[in-house]
């Protein structure tokens, strides 16, 4: 008999099966479906994260690392005094990194300077408008590129010039009509030139990352006090030089920041692959978590499944007689009756796996990324779920396909 | 060659500390296109010979060859071929799927046999219309009679054009008009060449088979020939002659 129609008809004997007690077979189904939709739902909402994550966690360029006071990602328990208490970073302190950073193919340094309204002759914006200030390599290191106009100079930076350029969102709203290049715009009262407008670098955890401002750092450093914090950037020139780079300017900073042998960094080193590792960290309690309910689910599922099962043959004893009389195989009496343990359970995954997807991409709507669907986990899922279907129907199945015929024809 | 030949059939129950011998020996041949009934009394071991006939038993001694083959030796898996080919069982209390319509009823022996749907499908309907319910397709079996119903379990037992037609008590759940129309379906059968075995306790039954074998206590009292045997004329019996003795033990 040929394997592929047996199968068809094993489904389809299998569907009426379950169809003649809806009931019965929903709360089985159900069980499934919590165990998988729980695992689906937290994969799902997990990768929708890091997709947004990976793409732009901490806004730096390839083989970049950043100096900055607190951790990228963190938890409650993080103990804030003692990031509190660090020193903060100052220009003379990107200067040195830079001499002592041989190996660097770019150093720059960031330091926000205020949050406001800006205003063109045009428009005027909400007042929340990020001004930042960044040295001339920050275009590199953070991986902006200059559509239109330019970046800036060094002598735009050491001469403290009144130029900016603008984020893509922000320009947008100042300059609706054309270039915002050569026109000007004013930020926190202070007048700035218009010289270059950036390329869009999308939103991260729904916050928009074009809108903002940026000058020299030279120019905020005069307009807003040398006290300003900064982030220093180090971009190696490649992969097989980054771990190097970041061992020597790192030594550098702690010389510079009289940290003693032995005792812990004083600041934090971030970068992209720091960042989603933090992240990875952070979810692998949750995972763990939906992992162990998923597991307990899938198997009360799976010993209710095992139940209805033996409970199925006990009560089709009769028609197992009848078929194995016309000449059904122990084999197709067996396969009969997995095929409905695994039909039973896969419609449970299914829909689980349908339900999770569709749960765990309600994230997207919070951060404002694009959704995602696992295949690899539905996969595993649906996997699972026949493996489930197996090995709770196996039993049963062998029992039903053992029966004696004779004794199943009398039956009552 | 004989289409079946036994030999020293025995077949014996064991229960507890008891042994139940419900077959002491008994030696047979049946030929290609025989009408045969199988009498005795309730508890005499017709059921168990049937089994063992059908395939869906197996001997504890003696030699059973269908067709020249020794089905005593058979593996499970052979065994449930052979009952697919060439066994059709029809039973007293019919034995249909009662969450199957007539059709799929009947199909089911195509479908271990692993004929392709069109084919089994369009045979299903034949053997269904043959048996005069060719109107019946998709009733299910509670929404059909007795009659009909035993009707349907014929079908499926002809369908896949077996060697022989067991029938064990066919008529044992039927009103006595049903019976006789039953009757004389398998006598159109008969005529029509196939071979077919009848178990029952009833006289009248078994007038209407070429043959009778009538057993007791696990062993074979007499086997006759049925020479003037009586015929259903227009669904109703008449009774013809008697029966001569052939073998008596
Ligand atoms: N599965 C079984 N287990 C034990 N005893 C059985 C079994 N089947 C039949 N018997 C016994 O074997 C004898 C013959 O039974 P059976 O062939 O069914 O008789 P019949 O069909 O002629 O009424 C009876 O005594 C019956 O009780
Ligand atoms: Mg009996």
């Amino acid at each position: 008999m040929s394997r592929f129609r047996e199968m068809i008809e094993m489904i389809r004997m299998a569907l009426n099966a379950v169809r003649t007690h809806v009931l019965r077979s929903s709360l089985t189904i159900l069980g499934i479906f919590i165990g998988v939709f729980s695992i689906i739902a937290v994969m799902t909402g997990i990768r929708v994260l890091q997709s947004n994550l990976e793409s732009a966690m901490s806004g730096l360029g390839a083989n970049t690392f950043q100096f900055q006071r607190s951790p990228a990602i963190h938890f409650d328990d993080i103990d804030w005094e003692k990031i509190l208490r660090r020193r903060r970073f100052f220009a003379a302190n990107m200067k040195r990194i830079q001499e002592k950073s041989t190996l660097a193919q770019a150093v720059s340094a960031t330091a926000s300077f205020g949050v406001g309204e800006a205003s063109s002759k045009f428009a005027r914006t909400n007042p929340n408008i990020t001004g930042v200030g960044v040295t001339p390599d920050g275009f590199i290191t953070q991986n902006w590129t200059v559509l239109d106009g330019r970046g800036f100079s060094e002598a735009d930076d050491t001469s403290g010039r009144r130029v900016c350029v603008l984020g893509a969102d922000l320009a947008e709203k100042l300059f609706p009509l054309g270039s915002p290049v050569g026109q000007s715009v004013k930020f926190c009262g202070i007048s700035y030139n218009v010289i270059g407008l950036l390329a869009r670098r999308g939103s991260l955890f729904g916050q928009s990352r074009d809108n903002f401002l940026a000058i020299p750092l030279g120019t905020a450093l005069r307009l807003y006090g040398q006290s300003l914090s900064l982030s220093i950037q180090v971009q190696a020139p490649g992969r097989d030089t980054y771990q190097d780079v970041l061992e020597q300017a790192r030594g550098a900073m702690r010389t510079m920041r009289r940290v003693e042998p032995g005792i812990e960094d004083d600041f934090e080193i971030v970068s992209n692959e720091s960042s989603v590792g933090q992240f990875r960290d952070l979810t692998s309690a949750i995972r763990l978590g939906a992992a162990v309910i998923s597991s307990i689910a899938l198997l009360a599922a799976g010993i209710g499944i095992m139940n209805i099962m033996l409970v199925s043959v006990t009560e089709r004893t009769r028609e197992i007689g009848i078929r194995r009389a016309i000449g059904a195989r122990k084999r197709s009496v067996m396969i009969q009756f997995v095929a409905e343990a695994i039909l039973l359970s896969e419609i449970g995954g299914v829909l689980g796996v349908i339900a999770g997807i569709a749960f765990g991409n309600l994230i997207c709507f919070l951060v404002q990324a694009p959704p995602v669907i696992p295949f690899d986990w539905a996969a595993i899922g649906l996997g699972i779920c026949s493996a489930v279907g197996i090995i709770f129907g196996t039993y049963p199945a062998w029992k039903a396909a053992n029966l004696d015929p004779i004794d199943s024809l009398r039956y009552e | 060659m004989s289409l079946i030949r036994i030999e020293n059939l025995a077949r014996h129950y064991v229960m507890g500390t008891e042994t139940v011998h419900a077959l002491r020996g008994v030696s047979l041949s049946i030929e290609r296109g025989e009408y045969l009934a199988i009498m005795g009394p309730s508890g005499s071991g017709k059921s168990t010979l049937m089994n063992l006939l059908g395939c869906l038993d197996t001997p504890n001694e003696g030699v059973y060859e269908l067709n020249g083959e020794n089905v005593a030796r058979m593996t499970d898996n052979e065994l449930a071929d052979i009952r697919n080919r060439e066994i059709g069982f029809v039973f007293q209390s019919f034995n249909l799927l009662a969450r199957s319509d007539a059709l799929h009823n009947v199909e089911l022996p195509l479908i271990y046999a692993g004929l392709p749907p069109k084919e089994r499908r369009e045979r299903a309907r034949a053997t269904l219309a043959n048996v005069g319910l060719g109107d019946r397709m998709h009733h299910r079996p509670n929404e059909l009679s007795g009659g009909q119903r035993q009707r349907v379990a014929i079908a499926r037992a002809l369908v896949n054009s077996p060697s022989i037609i067991l029938a064990d008590e066919p008529t044992g759940n039927l009103d006595s008009k049903t019976g006789v129309e039953i009757l004389g379906l398998f006598e159109e059968l008969s005529r029509r060449g196939n071979t077919i075995i009848v178990v029952t306790h009833e006289e009248e039954v078994a007038l209407h088979s070429r043959r009778v074998i009538r057993i007791r206590d696990g062993l074979i009292a007499a086997d006759e020939i049925n020479r003037e045997q009586r015929a259903v004329v227009g669904g109703a019996a008449v009774a013809l002659s008697g029966i001569t003795p052939l073998f008596i033990a």
